[in-house]
C-alpha cells in the first residue's frame, strides 16, 4: 500500500478524494458556524451565503439572556466532572481487581459486566427509573450521576489497557513487600495514565453530550443541562436556527479544545477496545 | 511463588490464602460493583419481571404471563418499529462498515496531512447529538435547506426529496446522519489493525506479483477479520439502540414512519405508562440484540477455527 508513492498521479487522485471526503463531513459544522452568525431571516437564503455579510455577534450575547445558558452550562460541567471522576475511580480500581488479582468467581463475574455492554440501556431505562423515584431521586443531579457512573465500559476499557502490564513487575513489588493496595497505588496507577487519561475523555464526551438521561430525569429548569437548552429554542412551529446554531456551537467547543489537544488519548481509547482481550 | 509475602501474611491472620486473596479481590472490585448491582443489574432483572406484569407505576402490579407480548405484537406501531429498526440497523450497518473500512485504508497512507484528515473524519462522533440533529435538521429542508438546493442544480424541482418531512424519505435522512456521525469511531478501530498488519506479507505478495486488488483481498480483508467481528458487533448492537438522534431529528415521525423501538418503549413507558408494554418491547429488542451477538460469537470461533 505504501507503493502508491511511486506513482504521482495517484497520490494527487488520492488528495482529490480525501478532500472531497473531509469537505462533505465538514461541511454541516461549517454552515453551522456560518448561520450562527447570521439574522433568522438570512439563515436560509438561496443560494448559500457561506460568510454572512455582516456578523452578528449579539447572537452569541442573546442566547444566554433568552434562557439560562449559563446555569445549563455550569449543570453540564458539574455533572460531567463528578461522573468523570466517578468512573474514573472506581472503574480503575474494579479493573485491578480483574485483571490482577486471582479469586474464585472473577471471571464469571467480569462476564456479567461484559454482557450489560450489550444490553441497551432502553430495556432497563424504566425500571432504573422507578427505582429512582421510589429512592426520590428522579429530577435530581445526584439520582442522574448514580445512574450513569457505573457503566460497565469503563472497567471493561481498563482492563484491556491494564492486560498488557507485566505481572512479574507486580509480583516484584509484592515481594519487595508492598501490599496489593501499595502496588495498586504506586506501581499500576503511574503507569496507567495515558489509560485513565482515554477513559476520562470518553466518558467526559458521553456525559457531556447526552441527551436522553437528562430529558427523562430533569424536568425542573434548575437541573437541566445544555443539550436540553438548545432544544429550547426550536419552538413548535418556528425556531430561532440563529440561536440553535450558536447554542450548538458553544457546546461544541469544549469538546472540540479537548479533541484538539488530547486527540492520541481518543485515538488510543477507541483503539484499545477493539483489540481483542 | 509469588504470593510468598501475601502466603505469610495470611497465616499470621488466620486466614486461608484463597480467602484472603478473594477478599483483597473484592475491596478493589466492591466500589465499581455496588453502584453496579444497584444500579444496573437490579434494574435489569427487574425489566425482566415487568415484562410479565401489567403495571402503570403507581397501582399494584398484576401478573399476567405473556399477555404483555401478545399485545405488543398486535400493536401495528410496535410491528411497523421492529420493521424500521431492523431496516435502518441493516442499512447503517452496512454503509458504515464499508464507509469506515475505505477510509482506513486511504488514510493509512504515508500523505502530507494526513492527521488532519483522520482528525476531520472523526470530529462528527464527539459533537453533541442536539447539535448535529439541529444542523441537519435545517440542511434537510424542503425549500431552502442547502441539501435541496444542491440536488437541485441537478433534479428538477419536483423530484427533490422531502427528506425529514417525508414519510417516504425520513428514515434514509436518519440513516445518512448516523452513518455520517458514527464512521470515524470504526475508522480509528479499522486504522488501528490495518497498522498491525505486518508489511512483510505485502512486499512478499509484490513479489509474487500479486495485484493491488489481490493484496487487499487476500492479505488485507483476511487479516482484518477480528477487527470486522468487532465493529460488525459495535455496529449492530449501537444501531439497534440508536435513540438521541432519531428523535431530535424527527422524534419517530413524520407518523411512525421513523419510529425506533427504542422509541416505542419510550412513549409506552413515559407517555402511556404502560410499564409492561413497555418491558415486554425492551425484552424484545435486547432478545434481538443478544441473538444477533452470540451468533456473531459463534460464527467467529467457526471462523477461526476454519483459518
Amino acid at each position: 500500500m505504501i507503493e502508491k508513492k511511486k506513482n504521482p498521479l495517484s497520490g494527487a487522485v488520492l488528495y482529490v478524494v480525501l478532500i472531497l471526503i473531509t469537505a462533505v463531513t465538514l461541511l454541516p459544522l461549517l454552515w453551522m458556524l456560518s448561520s450562527s452568525f447570521k439574522l433568522s431571516t438570512e439563515v436560509f437564503t438561496v443560494p448559500i451565503r457561506w460568510i454572512p455579510e455582516t456578523f452578528h455577534w449579539e447572537n452569541y450575547l442573546t442566547i444566554w439572556q433568552k434562557i439560562p445558558f449559563g446555569l445549563f452550562t455550569f449543570n453540564s460541567a458539574k455533572l460531567t466532572v463528578i461522573i468523570t471522576l466517578i468512573q474514573l475511580f472506581t472503574c480503575s480500581f474494579a479493573a485491578y481487581g480483574f485483571t490482577k488479582c486471582k479469586f474464585r468467581g472473577r471471571d464469571t463475574l467480569f462476564l456479567c459486566y461484559v454482557a450489560t455492554i450489550a444490553i441497551p440501556w432502553q430495556s432497563y431505562m424504566l425500571p432504573q427509573y422507578s427505582m429512582m423515584q421510589k429512592l426520590g431521586l428522579v429530577d435530581t443531579h445526584l439520582g442522574y450521576i448514580l445512574m450513569q457512573a457505573f457503566a460497565a465500559f469503563g472497567v471493561f476499557l481498563l482492563r484491556q489497557f491494564f492486560q498488557s502490564i507485566p505481572n512479574d513487575l507486580l509480583e516484584a513489588a509484592r515481594i519487595d513487600g508492598l501490599s496489593e493496595y501499595g502496588t495498586y497505588f504506586r506501581i499500576v496507577l503511574p503507569l496507567a495514565k495515558p489509560s485513565l487519561a482515554s477513559l476520562a475523555i470518553l466518558s467526559f464526551v458521553t456525559t457531556w453530550n447526552d441527551f436522553m438521561g437528562p430529558m427523562i430525569y430533569f424536568n425542573s429548569e434548575a437541573n437541566k443541562t445544555i443539550p436540553l437548552g438548545i432544544r429550547m429554542f426550536q419552538g413548535q412551529y418556528s425556531s430561532d436556527w440563529q440561536f440553535i446554531m450558536a447554542a450548538s456551537v458553544i457546546s461544541l467547543i469544549p469538546v472540540f479544545v479537548l479533541y484538539l489537544f488530547c486527540q492520541r488519548y481518543f485515538v488510543q481509547g477507541i483503539a484499545t477496545s477493539g483489540m481483542k482481550g | 511463588m509469588p504470593r510468598t509475602a501475601t502466603g505469610t501474611a495470611a497465616k499470621r491472620s488466620g486466614m486461608s490464602l484463597n480467602t484472603r486473596n478473594t477478599l483483597v479481590g473484592m475491596t478493589f472490585i466492591l466500589p465499581n460493583f455496588i453502584g453496579f448491582f444497584c444500579f444496573v443489574l437490579i434494574p435489569v432483572a427487574f425489566s425482566f419481571v415487568l415484562s410479565f406484569m401489567e403495571w402503570d407505576g403507581f397501582t399494584e402490579m398484576k401478573f399476567v404471563g405473556i399477555e404483555n407480548f401478545l399485545d405488543i405484537f398486535d400493536d401495528r406501531v410496535f410491528r411497523a418499529a421492529l420493521v424500521q429498526t431492523v431496516t435502518f440497523s441493516i442499512f447503517t450497518v452496512a454503509f458504515s462498515m464499508v464507509l469506515a473500512l475505505a477510509l482506513a485504508i486511504l488514510l493509512n497512507n504515508k500523505l502530507k496531512g494526513v492527521n488532519f484528515f483522520r482528525a476531520a473524519i472523526f470530529f462528527p462522533y464527539v459533537a453533541s447529538i442536539v447539535a448535529v440533529a439541529a444542523v441537519f435538521k435545517a440542511m434537510f429542508m424542503k425549500d431552502g435547506g442547502p441539501i435541496n438546493e444542491f440536488l437541485g442544480l441537478f433534479l428538477p424541482d419536483s423530484m427533490l426529496p422531502g427528506w425529514l418531512a417525508s414519510t417516504d424519505w425520513a428514515l434514509a435522512a436518519c440513516i445518512i446522519v448516523q452513518v455520517w456521525k458514527n464512521m470515524g469511531y470504526f475508522m480509528i478501530i479499522y486504522l488501528a489493525a490495518l497498522q498491525d498488519i505486518p508489511y512483510s506479507l505485502y512486499e512478499a505478495a509484490s513479489i509474487d506479483g500479486a495485484t493491488k486488488w489481490q493484496q487487499f483481498k487476500s492479505i488485507t480483508l483476511p487479516m482484518l477479520t477480528p477487527s470486522h467481528f468487532y465493529v460488525l458487533m459495535m455496529l449492530v448492537i449501537n444501531s439497534f439502540k440508536t435513540f438521541d438522534l432519531i428523535f431530535t431529528l424527527t422524534e419517530g415521525g413524520p407518523g411512525t414512519s421513523t419510529t425506533m423501538l427504542s422509541q416505542y418503549i419510550y412513549n409506552e413507558s413515559f407517555i402511556s405508562w404502560n410499564y409492561g408494554g413497555a418491558s415486554a418491547a425492551a425484552m424484545v429488542l435486547f432478545l434481538i440484540v443478544a441473538a444477533v451477538t452470540l451468533l456473531q460469537f459463534r460464527v467467529e470461533r467457526k471462523f477461526n477455527d476454519f483459518m
